[in-house]
């Protein structure tokens, strides 16, 4: 079984991306910061990461450059799911080395369609 | 919605637009019309029915329309755009050196997902087809459609659906809530409305044919009629794509499948439809009807 680590500082958010990636057979762990979520992939790293941008602490942005700095963590395909939808945010993302982008809200079939673009089902 | 009201529509729909119906889709009609229904100030599908019947014509029109429109998305079922782009392409390229143009036609096009994830398609190619003419003929039954395809509008759900977020980024722009498609891919791409029953000879002739996930609503001899004509209008190298779902498979002689491309159809030159003089032919037709 493929592991997902969902970070997002909204219990409502990870609540809600847990049922979705479960049903599509994901082990799920949860972070709600981008600090908390770098310790967890520290001591595993994940297959997916599903990424918040705006959250206390850390956010993703910093999550994702410090992930790709690790030894290894080019490997977690990292996908944002974030309410920044413009352009610029977008590029950045890519730029720091996303694979995927996700603009909220989001359902079922989003996911689903972005999981599947990066490979991960 | 009467038994006899389901009969009435069932038969006006074949005759419109060739939508088979089968006798256990009173839900889908239901679901589809009803909202028609009220729109119009009905309370009830036999109402509509009814003003079908006085012979209201825009009614008619708008029946068949919110039947046969369908749900769509950027590069669906990915699989047709994958055998696209590494082998009906580079084969295509080649083989039209000379001429430096393809001519693509989208049939049941809707709202536009499919004609231009074909554009982008073709733009990907790069500086590899500088100079070549590039024309994507979409047709669809449904002029509302049609519209929304011209508009290159889309909203920010439809753009998560089947498009990578690299190319969302390099050939979308955003305005307000809606995101919209790249003048230069809209210049690709020619609108018509066009019903399938039709004659297909005004369209010319072309090198690739997409015509997925709307032969699954035609009954059988509407199917084989339709891959007959599809034949003509295609080159003898051309490809025909299909959907997941649908196959010429006992249906028809005038395609066979790709050996190992799923879903895609080549024309049968054995089948006396297209005899070695079809190519010269299929140009000049294809020059009168451009």
């Amino acid at each position: 079984m493929k592991t997902c680590l969902v970070v997002d500082d909204s219990s409502v958010i990870r609540k809600v991306a847990r049922r979705i990636l479960e049903g599509l057979e994901f082990e799920i762990v949860e972070a709600e910061d981008g600090e908390k979520a770098l310790e967890l992939c520290k001591n595993q790293l994940p297959d997916a990461v599903l990424l918040d941008w705006n959250m206390p602490v850390m956010d993703g942005y910093e999550f994702l450059r410090n992930l790709r700095r690790m030894p290894g963590g080019d490997q977690p395909k990292v996908v944002f799911c974030t309410t920044e939808n413009d352009v610029a945010h977008i590029a950045r993302a890519l730029h720091a080395g996303a694979n995927e982008y996700i603009m909220k809200p989001f359902d079922k079939d989003i996911v689903t369609a972005k999981f599947q673009e990066v490979g991960l089902i | 919605m009467t038994p006899l009201d389901y009969e009435y529509l069932r038969k006006a729909l074949k005759d419109r637009s060739g939508l088979d119906l089968s006798l256990d889709k009173q839900y889908l009609v239901e679901s589809r019309l009803l909202p028609l229904a009220r729109r119009l100030g009905l309370t009830n599908i036999s109402d509509l029915v009814q003003k079908m019947k006085n012979g209201a014509e825009q009614t008619t029109a708008e029946v068949v329309e919110a039947m046969t429109t369908n749900e769509t998305f950027f590069f669906r079922d990915k699989l047709p755009f994958d055998h696209l782009r590494d082998e009906i392409l580079p084969a295509l390229l080649q083989a039209r050196a000379g001429r430096r143009s393809l001519r693509i036609w989208c049939a049941a096009s809707s709202t536009g997902q499919e004609p231009y994830s074909i554009a982008m398609c073709l733009k990907e190619l790069g500086p590899a087809v500088a100079g070549w003419r590039f024309e994507i003929i979409a047709t669809d039954l449904s002029q509302s459609v049609l519209e929304k395809s011209k508009s290159g509008l889309f909203t920010q759900f439809e753009v998560q659906r089947g498009l990578p977020i690299q190319l969302l980024v390099k050939y979308f722009k955003q305005t307000g809530e809606l995101w919209e498609i790249s003048p230069e891919l809209r210049a690709m791409i020619q609108h018509r409305q066009f019903n399938l029953l039709q004659d297909y000879t005004q369209l010319g002739t072309f090198d690739v044919i997409f015509c997925r996930n709307v032969l699954i609503y035609f009954d059988q001899p509407t199917k084989i009629s339709i891959f007959e004509r599809l034949a003509k209008r295609l080159e003898p190298d051309g490809y025909l794509a299909l959907g997941a779902a649908e196959t010429v498979v006992g249906l028809t002689e005038a395609f066979k499948p790709h050996a190992t491309r799923r879903g895609i159809y080549l024309p049968n030159t054995k089948s006396p439809s297209i005899v070695p003089a079809a190519k010269p032919l299929g140009q000049v037709a294809g020059l009168r009807a451009g």
